[in-house]
C-alpha cells in the first residue's frame, strides 16, 4: 500500500509538471481554428467543389466574420469558413506558419516579422473601422466630454478623482463627485489596448508615457478584466470605473460613454456614423495600410480602430483561392451594408473600391 | 522438459515485459528532456541580466522583469497552503480516525469529485462569486482562496491514503495506554504518516503554483507589484502566460517562455523534493 503511494506520488509528480509544461507551451496552438494545412499541392478540382477555408485572428472582427460567413455561404454552398477569433497576434502567427488560408489583425506585421511570413507576399485587405469607447460608470452625472490629454492622465492615474481640475475644464457646468476614480484595462495581450493606447501616444503626446503595444506598463492600482467583455463587466459592477471598451460591447453591456475631442477640437460621440466619418479623413498608403486613429475631420471620432484581413498574392490552391477571392469581394462590396447593424463602421467607399480593385493582385492558378 | 519450456516462456515474458517497461519510463524521462531543451533555447534571449532582479515588465520599452511574477506564484501558492493544508488534514483525519461508516464513502467520493472539477469552473466562481459578493475584488487573496479550493482533494486525498497505512496495532497499542482518540492521532497516527502528509503537501503546493486559468481570472493582473498586502491586485507567471502569449510577438514571446522555464524549474524542483521527502519516511517505516 505504502509503495503503491509512493510511485503514485513519483508519477504524480512527473505528471504535474510535465502537463504544466505543456499548457504553457502549447496555449497558442491549442485553442483556435482547425489546424489544416493551408499548403497543399495545387489540386486540379474544378472550382465550385466544397471548399473549407480556414482563418483566425482578431477577435475585434469576431462579429462581422460571423455575419460575413453566414452571409456568402448562404449563397456560395459548397464552402465553408472557419475562423477562430484567437486575437490578432494569433492571426498573424497562424497565416505565417500557413497554418490558416487567410489572416485578419488590427495591427500590422513588424518589419522583423516579415521574413517569417512562409507563404511569400501577401495583401493586405481594410475590412472596417471601429469605434473604441471610453465607458465609464457614473451614478448622476450625465454625458461626460474628455480632452486626450485628461484621457491620459487618468489613464496613467495622474488623475485620482473625479472632480479633478481637468475633468471639469473639460465639462463645464457639470457637478462631479469628490471620489476616487476606478481605471479598468485589459488584462489580455489586445488589438485594442494597442489603438487606445497608439491613439493616446499621438492625440497626448507630451502627456501620455506609457506607450503603445498590445500590453503596456499599467500602474498596479488599476482593476483589469479579460476581454472588451471582461472590461466592460468591471465598469457595469464598479460604481466610479472608467475603461476602454469596444462599441459593439459597450453597447451590449449598456455602458454610458464619453465624447472625445478630436483634431477639430469638436467632442464627438462614438457611433457607427463618426467612426466612419473618421476613415474619410485618413491617409492611406499604397498597401492599403494606415493609421485611422486621431484622423481628421470634424465629425470623426478619434478614437477609430482599424482592422485588416491578409491574403497570399500567390494562391497555392485553385478551388481555394477562387473562393478566397469570392470571400473578400463579398466582404468587401454586400458585407460593407452590413456592418452598421452590429455597431461598426463600413470602409469609405473610395477605400473600398481600392481594396475590390487589389483583389486582381490575387492570382489562382 | 515440460518444465524448462514453461521457464523459457516465461523469461521470455519477463523480458518483454522489461522491455515495455522500460520504454514507458525512458519515454516520460525523454519529453521531459525535450521540453527543458526546446523551451530553454527559445527562450535564451530573455534570460538577461535583469531577468529575475527587474520589477519592471513593459513590453512597449522591452524590459522584461520576471521578480514580481515569481513573487505572486509564490505569495498566493503561500496563502493557498495555508488556508488548505488545516482543512485538508481536519477532513483527512475525520475520514479515516472518527466518521461514522455510512458518512465515510460519501464523503471520499464528494472529495474526488471535487478534484475532477475544470479549473476555469473555478475561476469563473471566484470572479462572479468571490470577488464581487464577498467583496475581495481581484486580488492576491482571491487568488489563494481558489487556489486552496482547488488543492483541498488533492492534499487531502493523498494525507488520507498515507493516514490509513497506520498499523492497527500502533492504534490499539495508544488506546490500551488509557489515550483519548485525539491522543492517539497525536501519538501514532500523526507520527506515521508525517512523511507522506508533508509530500502530500507538496504535491498540492506545485499544482497550485502551476494553476494557470483560475489564477489568470481573479489574481487582477496588476504589473510590479510586490507587497504582501492580501487585497492588492497582482500576477502571477502562469497568468501572465496565459494572457499576454495571444499577442506577443519577438522578445516579449522569448519572456513569457522564459517565465514558462522559470516555472517549470520551480515545480519540478518542488515534486522532487515531495518525492524525496515520501520516498525517506517510507524508508524509515520500513526500517523500524
Amino acid at each position: 500500500m505504502t509503495k503503491t503511494i509512493m510511485i503514485s506520488a513519483a508519477l504524480a509528480a512527473i505528471w504535474v509538471a510535465g502537463c504544466n509544461k505543456k499548457q504553457d507551451g502549447g496555449s497558442g496552438a491549442a485553442s483556435g481554428a482547425p489546424m489544416v494545412k493551408a499548403d497543399k499541392p495545387a489540386g486540379d478540382k474544378p472550382a465550385g467543389g466544397p471548399v473549407t477555408l480556414n482563418a483566425s485572428g482578431s477577435s475585434f472582427q469576431k462579429q462581422f466574420q460571423e455575419v460575413a460567413i453566414e452571409g456568402f455561404t448562404k449563397t456560395a454552398r459548397d464552402v465553408k469558413i472557419n475562423y477562430g477569433a484567437g486575437g490578432s497576434g494569433k492571426g498573424r502567427q497562424d497565416f505565417a506558419d500557413l497554418v490558416t488560408d487567410y489572416g485578419c489583425m488590427d495591427g500590422l506585421y513588424k518589419e522583423a516579422e516579415l521574413a517569417k511570413v512562409k507563404g511569400g507576399p501577401f495583401l493586405y485587405f481594410p475590412i472596417l473601422l471601429g469605434a473604441i469607447t471610453v465607458s465609464y460608470h457614473l451614478d448622476g452625472v450625465g454625458k461626460l466630454k474628455l480632452s486626450p490629454e485628461t484621457i491620459a492622465k487618468i489613464f496613467q492615474r495622474d488623475i485620482k478623482k473625479w472632480n479633478d481640475a481637468a475633468i471639469a475644464a473639460d465639462n463645464p457646468g457639470v457637478k462631479l463627485p469628490d471620489a476616487a476614480i476606478v481605471v479598468a484595462h485589459r488584462s489580455d495581450g489586445s488589438g485594442t489596448t494597442e489603438q487606445f493606447t497608439r491613439y493616446l501616444d499621438a492625440a497626448a503626446s507630451g502627456v501620455w508615457k506609457l506607450k503603445s503595444g498590445s500590453t503596456v506598463e499599467w500602474p498596479a492600482d488599476m482593476q483589469a478584466g479579460n476581454g472588451n467583455g471582461g472590461v466592460a463587466q468591471i465598469i457595469k459592477t464598479t460604481n466610479r470605473a472608467i475603461g476602454y471598451v469596444d462599441l459593439p460591447d459597450a453597447k451590449a453591456s449598456g455602458l454610458t460613454y464619453a465624447s472625445v475631442k478630436n483634431q477639430a477640437g469638436k467632442f464627438i460621440e462614438p457611433s457607427s456614423e463618426s467612426a466612419s466619418a473618421a476613415g474619410d479623413g485618413i491617409d492611406v498608403k499604397d498597401d492599403l495600410t494606415y493609421v485611422s486613429v486621431n484622423a481628421k475631420g470634424d465629425a470623426a471620432y478619434p478614437i477609430t480602430a482599424p482592422t485588416w484581413c491578409v491574403a497570399y498574392a500567390k494562391q497555392p490552391d485553385r478551388a481555394k483561392g477562387a473562393a478566397l477571392k469570392a470571400y473578400f469581394k463579398y466582404m468587401l462590396t454586400d458585407a460593407q451594408g452590413l456592418i452598421k447593424d452590429i455597431d461598426f463602421a463600413p470602409l469609405p467607399k473610395g477605400l473600398a473600391d481600392k481594396a475590390v480593385a487589389q483583389l486582381d493582385k490575387i492570382q489562382v492558378p | 522438459m515440460q518444465l524448462a519450456e514453461l521457464h523459457g516462456h516465461r523469461q521470455y515474458a519477463d523480458r518483454a515485459f522489461r522491455g515495455i517497461a522500460l520504454c514507458a519510463a525512458g519515454l516520460v524521462l525523454l519529453v521531459l528532456g525535450m521540453i527543458a531543451v526546446t523551451m530553454t533555447q527559445r527562450a535564451w534571449p530573455a534570460f538577461g541580466r535583469t531577468f529575475f532582479t527587474s520589477t519592471r515588465w513593459s513590453a512597449p520599452d522591452g524590459l522584461f522583469g520576471a521578480l514580481p511574477f515569481v513573487w505572486g506564484t509564490l505569495y498566493t501558492a503561500a496563502i493557498a497552503l495555508v488556508l488548505a493544508v488545516p482543512v485538508s488534514l481536519g477532513v483527512a483525519l475525520f475520514i479515516t480516525q472518527a466518521a461514522p461508516p455510512w458518512l465515510k464513502k460519501p464523503m471520499v467520493y464528494l472529495l474526488d469529485l471535487l478534484a475532477v472539477v475544470p479549473s476555469v469552473v473555478f475561476g469563473l466562481w471566484g470572479v462572479l462569486v468571490l470577488s464581487q459578493h464577498f467583496g475581495l475584488g481581484r486580488s492576491f487573496l482571491t487568488a489563494g482562496v481558489i487556489l486552496a479550493v482547488m488543492i483541498i482533494p488533492i492534499i487531502t486525498s493523498l494525507a488520507r491514503e498515507v493516514i490509513e497505512t497506520t498499523p492497527v496495532s500502533d492504534k490499539e497499542a495508544a488506546l490500551a495506554l488509557g489515550a483519548t482518540r485525539w491522543e492517539m492521532i497525536c501519538a501514532s497516527v500523526l507520527p506515521h504518516s508525517k512523511g507522506g502528509i508533508v509530500g502530500a503537501v507538496m504535491l498540492g503546493l506545485g499544482r497550485a503554483m502551476g494553476e494557470t486559468i483560475a489564477a489568470a481570472l481573479v489574481i487582477g493582473s496588476a504589473l510590479g507589484q510586490i507587497t504582501v498586502d492580501p487585497f492588492a491586485p497582482g500576477n502571477s507567471m502562469p497568468a501572465v502566460i496565459a494572457n499576454e502569449w495571444g499577442e506577443a510577438d519577438g522578445a516579449h514571446k522569448a519572456a513569457l517562455i522564459a517565465l514558462a522555464v522559470t516555472l517549470f524549474v520551480i515545480t519540478i524542483a518542488v515534486n522532487l523534493i515531495a518525492t524525496a521527502i515520501v520516498q525517506r519516511s517510507m524508508k524509515r517505516s520500513h526500517g523500524t
